[in-house]
Parts: C-alpha cells; structure tokens; sequence
C-alpha cells in the first residue's frame, strides 16, 4: 500500500508539469498585454513597450517557458508582475480563506446530503423522495450567484443576523470565523449536496434491492442498522467517487463565491490574475489547483478500500 | 448529561452566540475608516503605473510639493515659497521645513531632485516637455532645488501640483532612483498615512496608519492643497469585486465609504437608511469614440465626419449611465464642462438633428464600399460595452459593415497598439473615456495630441492641432489662453481627432456617521471624521 501511495505521488510530477505546460502555451497563445494594463490609458505605445520589455514579455515563448520550469523546478514560483511580491506569498496568503471554504462546504454537504440520499431511498415513491429529489433539483439548477445574493439578502440585509462579506481567520474566533463563512458555504455547497443526495438515493437504492440487505432485516436488524451500517456502507464506493469528482466542481464554484462574498481566496486571486494577464500568478494557482485535484482524487481511490476490503492496490 | 441532551445544548448556544454578536465588522470605533476603492490596490508604485486607483493611494502616502484645489489651481504643498525669473526660464523652490519620510528621515532637495528625475520620464504630457527644455535640475541646499531651462516654461506650478497621473510625487532618493520602467520595492513617503505591508493582501485588503511626523500646513485642506488632516489611525482599503455586495455591505454598516457604488444600486441606496449618496467627482468623464486615422476609410476626414454628424451623444449616454439625467450632458467640445476653458467652438457637427443621409454620402464620397469595420469593444468594462453596443448599432444605420469584436479590456490594451490595418490584427474604432480633471487643458490631455506616429492610439496628425496647442502653451494670462483653446477646440473638431460621445459623472456613497466627504476626482480623506 504504501509502495502504491509513492508511486502515486510520484505520478502526480508529470501530470503536473504537463498541466503546467498546457496552462503555459495556453496564456502564450491568448491575448492580452499586461503592459498595456500596467501603463495604463494615457501611455504612449512607446511607454507600453519599455514596460513590456522590463518585465522581459518581448521574450520568445520558449526561453520564457524555460526560465519558469527552471524556477519552479528550485521551488521559486516566480513574482507577480502586478505586486512586485513571490507568488509563493501570495498563494500562502489566499489559502486559509479557501480552504476553510471548501471544508466547511464539504462538511455541510456531507451532513446534509448523505441523510437526505438515504431516507429518499428508504422512502422511495413517497412525498419525501419526492420533496428531497425537488430540493435536488433546485440545488442543481440554481447558479451558485444567485443563491448567494439571496442569502445575503435575507440573513444580512433583511435579517440582519450575519455580516454580507469577508472573511475572519479562525485563529480570531470559531463564532466570528463560522459567521462570515456559513452563507458562502451554504450557497457554495447547494449544487455539491444536490449531487451527492442524487448518487446517495440512487446507488442506495440499488443496495437496498440485494439479497444480504434482505437478510439483514430477515434476521432482525433495525431500520437504521440496515440503512446506515449495512447499506450506506456497501453504496459508499460511487458516493466518494462523486465527492471527488464534485471538488473540481467545487473549486470552480469557490471563485464566484469568493467574489460574491468578497472572500480574499485563491479564487479571486486567479480570477484577478487572469483579468490582469498576471501570468506567473496563473500558472502558480493553477499548478497548486492541478496538484490538489490529483491528492484529491489519490484520497478517493485510497478511501475504495476501506469501504470495500476487496479493492486492492 | 445525555449525549442528546449535550448536542441541543451545544447547538443552540453556539447558534443564539452566533446571532447575538453583533456584527463584528460593524462594531468599528472612529478612528478606523473601512473604504471601498474603485478597484483592486494591486501595487503601489504611481510612477511606474498610471491607474487612478494606485494614484488614490499614493496620495495617503507621498506628499507633493505643489497641489491643485477644487478652481485646478496649483498651491504649495511641501513647497514654501519659489521664485521664477520673468521668462520663465529658471524657476527656483524652497521646501517647508520640519518635512520627514516615515523611516524618520528629513526631506532634502536632493530626494526632490530625484523624484522629479524619474516622474518626467514617465509623464508624456508635462513631465517630458520639461525634460526636453531641461539644462539642469539641482539641490542647491538642503531646502532648496533649481531647475534651469533653456526655455520658457510657464506652467511649471501645475504641472508639479497636477492631479492627473502620473502625479509627482516625492520619494526618498534611494527609492526614487528606481528604473521608472520598473516598481518600486518600498513604500516610504512623507505623506499623512503610512503604508502597513504586512496587512497588505492585493486583491482584499490594503491598510494605512497614521503617521504622527506629518506636519500639515496652516491652510484649509482644499483637494490636494491645503492642511491634510487626518482624524484616523487607520483606514482599511477593502477590495469588494462585486458591486451589488459591496452595497450591501455599506448598507449593512460593514464599511463606510464606496467610491464607486453600481449605478443601477444607486437608487436603491438612496433609500438605505443610514447611507448618503452624491456626486462623487464634480469634472466627471468625458466618453471617447476613438478613430483609427491609419486606414480606410477614417483616413478620409470625410469618413471621420460622417460619424460625428450620425452619433447622438444622449444615445451613448443613455447606454452609459442609465436614465438619471442629472448625471450627464452633451458635450460639442473636447474640454470639460464647467471648467475655465470650456469651449463648443467648431462642435457644430455634434449638435442639433443627426442626419444618417448625409453621414452615408461622406462615407462614399471617402470610397467606402462596404468593408468591414472592425469594431474592439471590451466587454468587461460597463462603460466601454455600452459605448460599444451603441455604436455598433449607429455603423449599421449608416450602413457600415461592423465586425463586433467582443474582448477583454487586456486584449483591448493590447491590440489598440497596432498599427496595422484592420484585416491584418489591427482595428478602426474602440471606446474608452477620459477623466475630466485630465480634459480641462491640453497640458494633462494626451487624448488630443494630433502629432501622428507619437500620438495617442489611433494616431491622428493634424499640423494645425499642434500649432493651437503650442500656442495654448505660450499664452501669457487666462484671456489668451481662451482664445488659443477656442482655436484648438475648433482645429481638432474638424480634423476629428476623436469623437466624444458625452460627460457623465458617477456616485460615491457613506455612511451618514461620516462626514466630511467631498466631491472631487480623487477621494479626499483628509478631513473626514466619523462617530
């Protein structure tokens, strides 16, 4: 097993630098002139040019690829063109708002959509199913924006009972940290637990059909034990797939979250970087992006074997 | 205890705690100010970029030697007192004393002498011309600097005091002595606030903080002149990317001022209780139809005319600004309203009924024959998308053939520097618009500069335009001034250098515990109190 962990992790090196070199050749091939942005709308053409050159932008698009691997290959991410600061300190400075996002999401839409999946099941055909599967619906089809302007609208501004944006560190206080984070997290985690309660319901129904399931009951087991210890179990293999497709999903969602909720996160980070063609702050994220998504989806194919002994790697 | 009983007890005090505290954001004393910047503080450098939002925060923390007030006249700033010879030709200045950087250091002329060495690079419209007439620029003293022409320049105090960026502003020598192509590593000045680094996330949050060596001068603070008083410690620049939360969040008492709200929310927070709403920038902006003067057919000054006769200008500012009409005006001339040398001499083309039938036989009298007109709009800005999608629709109806090229303000940036013709990457038209503090004289208005391959983009020549410009220049008193500016303003309207599309101006938005705010193309936080 670990000899396998290793060798995943090692795996994750090309698919990286792969990504990397995607992402490179990509911003290359799209326009967009930083210089341009930087010298604002009064510059001469000649000013715009100097700039350019300074930042070494008038380079061939090999030498400039060149020179980034080198620097990434000695753990230098590069500096802003914007800021003048390391990327590295940049990133470090987006993460924990980004992160705390994205875990706070998770544990709510796991809280919620797993229960909800599974009595859906359970009460199959009835108002329940019917009424979880809507909210399913609505989760899934609702724009994360819009779900957010109406939280803010309601808890906010017409309720008054949370702040409409930012963010507080939870080094400052788990109540003040929960209460700038719990609407970006509910309005980010709709479309994530409308996914999750629609895979729960629908391999949990399919489980519920099988014969040891029966058995189970035959011998007395109660509804719960049948629900959550035998069944929930046994379904438990395409629901983490889904949650680890999902968190794509989820980081994609996280940048009109972050904006929305004026949350200073990686996302926003990206989406500014990328309005300004701030290109070693892209490919910076976007490496710690790719990166992520591949740990991620290691944890997944490593969680197979718990809930299923016989998945071996 | 129960673990059933633990969990309720556990949930719903966490959960009453939670509604209880009042809003931790809201809860600031008087002497922190939370402001929303028009955009996002990505550096600090006003040398090295010309955006006004890096020019909004350099003015908390570099002072400047002269400082124009709200009738665009340059006062003393950091400057005692100067004394200029009758042609103009050597001007000399002497520093306040008692001046000192934030890392405590005393303000000499030689920091002076280098600031002003790196800001003329970098200043095309009145920055390089001093450096062109230049024989030299020395400290003379500790407190005193020179600068010796070889000719005569007059509007030396307003080009030292003027708002429009680049700004000069005062530097350090060390700091000054920068590549003015390149950034500035550190942010020492010897202005009011100080810039805290630490607390500094581009794209969230910048912070400033009182810096107690700041001597104002006796005067009444008036813009960028006069006794900069601050009543804070600190003021917490928040970077709010969406407009409708970042009104909420005013409405909400999460911040104090907006620079900018969203002008369809404008109504909305009139009506907030608690929140004051008003003109933020009393010279506005003025719209810009910019022509490619390089290729057909707007290299015919028939084409070119064609547009001003066909564009209505309510039309654009309809599209731009929405239905308040106290925020707009047609404008027949290219200098701001409601300044000194406003003029509608030769803005007769703009005015009165537009006449499409005309505007079609200029067209084919230049030998348009349907080509396609390439069109750049950048559709992430509001004010150029909605001057794009109205102009596309005034081609059509003239019977141009547009090719809508629908790009970001980058690609936009970057492709109205080329020259060549539209079919090879180049273009014909795109919009933008200029600040009205940059439009009310030619000094500050490089939009208008009709002098070809070193014009602005689109690259108009006109001789006569820069003949009136020069003469602008030489004027001795106000009266000439005007009569150069009329000329001009007559020369460049029918050469068409460009072809505004209108004046608008924009909101800015307090709380009502803030008082003190005033209407000017800059925030302006001297003076500012809040209870």
């Amino acid at each position: 097993m670990l000899a396998y962990i290793v060798r995943r992790i090692l795996a994750t090196i090309p698919v990286v630098l792969l990504v990397a070199l995607f992402v490179f050749s990509l911003l290359y091939l799209a326009p967009g002139d930083p210089a341009a942005i930087i010298a604002g709308d009064q510059a001469t053409p000649a000013d715009v040019d100097r700039i350019r050159a300074s930042l070494g932008l008038d380079r061939p698009y090999i030498i400039r690829f060149a020179d980034w691997l080198w620097q990434v290959l000695n753990g230098n991410l590069g500096v802003s063109i914007f800021t003048n600061l390391p990327v590295s300190h940049m990133i470090a400075q987006r993460v924990e708002p980004t992160l705390s996002l994205m875990v706070l999401t998770l544990i709510l839409s796991l809280s919620f959509a797993i229960p909800m999946g599974v009595i859906a099941a359970w009460k199959h055909g009835t108002i329940i199913d019917r009424l979880v599967m809507m909210l399913a619906v609505f989760g899934f089809s609702t724009p994360v924006f819009v779900v957010g302007y109406l939280l803010a609208y309601v808890f906010a501004l017409y309720l008054d009972w949370l702040p409409v944006q930012g963010f507080t560190s939870i080094t400052v206080g788990l109540v003040p940290f929960l209460r700038n984070l719990i609407l970006p997290a509910t309005a980010l985690g709709l479309v994530y637990m409308a996914l999750i309660a629609r895979i729960t319901r629908a391999t949990m129904l399919d489980v519920l059909s099988q014969d040891y399931v029966r058995t189970a009951k035959a011998k007395g087991v109660g509804q719960r034990g049948v629900l959550f210890v035998h069944a929930l179990k046994n379904a438990a293999v395409p629901i983490v797939t889904i949650v680890g497709i999902g968190f794509a999903a989820l980081i994609g969602g996280a940048v009109v979250t972050e904006s929305v909720f004026a949350i200073p996160g990686l996302g926003r980070l990206t989406v500014d970087a990328i309005l300004r063609r701030d290109y070693p702050v892209i490919q910076g994220v976007v490496l710690l992006f790719s990166f992520v998504y591949v740990l991620v989806n290691l944890g997944v194919d490593l969680l197979y074997t718990l809930f299923d002994p016989r998945i071996r790697y | 205890m129960e673990r059933r009983v633990f969990l309720k007890a556990s949930a719903a005090t966490l959960g009453s705690s939670m509604l209880a505290i009042p809003n931790l954001a809201r809860a600031a004393d008087g002497k922190v100010l939370r402001f929303v910047p028009q955009a996002n503080l990505a550096n600090l450098d006003p040398i090295w970029t010309t955006q006004y939002v890096v020019r909004n925060g350099a003015l908390l923390i570099w002072d400047m030697l002269y400082g124009v007030n709200d009738k665009l006249q340059a006062q003393p700033q950091m400057v005692e007192g100067h004394e200029v010879t009758p042609d103009f030709k050597t001007w000399t200045f002497k520093l306040r004393p008692g001046l000192k950087f934030h890392d405590g250091e005393p303000v000499r002329a030689k920091d002076v002498v280098a600031s002003i060495t790196r800001w003329m690079v970098r200043d095309a419209t009145m920055g390089l011309p001093i450096k062109k007439r230049l024989d030299a620029l020395e400290a003379i003293d500790d407190r005193t600097f020179r600068f010796r022409l070889n000719a005569p320049y007059s509007k030396m105090l307003f080009a030292l005091g003027k708002s429009s960026t680049p700004c000069l502003f005062i530097m350090p020598e060390r700091i000054a002595a920068t590549d003015p192509f390149k950034q500035i590593s550190e942010y020492i000045g010897s202005g009011p606030m100080r810039f805290k680094r630490d607390d500094w996330v581009p794209g969230a949050k910048a912070v400033f903080e009182r810096f107690d060596g700041y001597v104002p001068r006796d005067e009444k603070a008036n813009w960028l002149s006069g006794g900069k008083r601050m009543f804070f410690d600190r003021i917490e620049w928040q970077i709010v990317p969406d407009g409708a939360t970042a009104a909420a969040a005013l409405q909400n008492g999460e911040v104090d001022w907006c620079e900018t709200p969203l002008p369809d929310l404008v109504p909305l927070l009139k009506k907030a209780p608690g929140v004051e709403v008003d003109i933020a920038d009393p010279l506005g902006n003025i719209g810009a139809f910019r022509i490619n003067h390089l290729h057909p057919p707007f290299n015919d000054v028939r084409a070119r005319r064609a547009i001003q006769i066909a564009l209505s200008q309510a039309d654009y500012m309809g599209a731009v600004v929405g239905s308040d009409e106290s925020l707009w005006k047609t404008i027949p001339g290219y200098f701001t309203p409601d300044t000194p040398l406003y003029t509608e001499a030769g803005g007769d083309r703009l005015t009165g009924p537009r006449d499409y039938e005309l505007a079609r036989k200029l067209l084919a009298e230049a030998g348009y024959k349907g080509e396609p007109i390439v069109l750049l709009v950048a559709t992430d800005v509001s004010i150029t998308k909605a001057q794009g999608d109205v102009t596309a629709d005034l081609l059509k109806r003239i019977g141009m053939n547009v090719q809508y090229a629908a790009l970001d303000w980058g690609t936009v940036g970057q492709r109205r520097a080329k020259r060549e013709p539209p079919a090879e990457g180049g273009w014909h038209i795109f919009h933008t618009w200029h600040a009205g503090a940059d439009c009310v004289n030619p000094a500050t208005y490089i939009a208008l500069d009709a002098s070809g391959d070193t014009a602005w983009f689109g690259w108009p020549k006109s001789d006569l335009v820069q003949e009136k410009i020069a003469a602008w220049y030489d004027a001795a008193d106000l009266a000439a001034e005007k009569v150069a500016i009329e000329e001009l303003n007559k020369a460049a309207m029918d050469h068409v250098v460009y072809v505004p599309t209108g004046f608008f101006k924009g909101y800015q938005a307090w709380r009502k515990n803030v008082s003190g705010v005033v209407k000017a193309p800059f925030p302006v936080f001297w003076d500012v109190t809040k209870t």
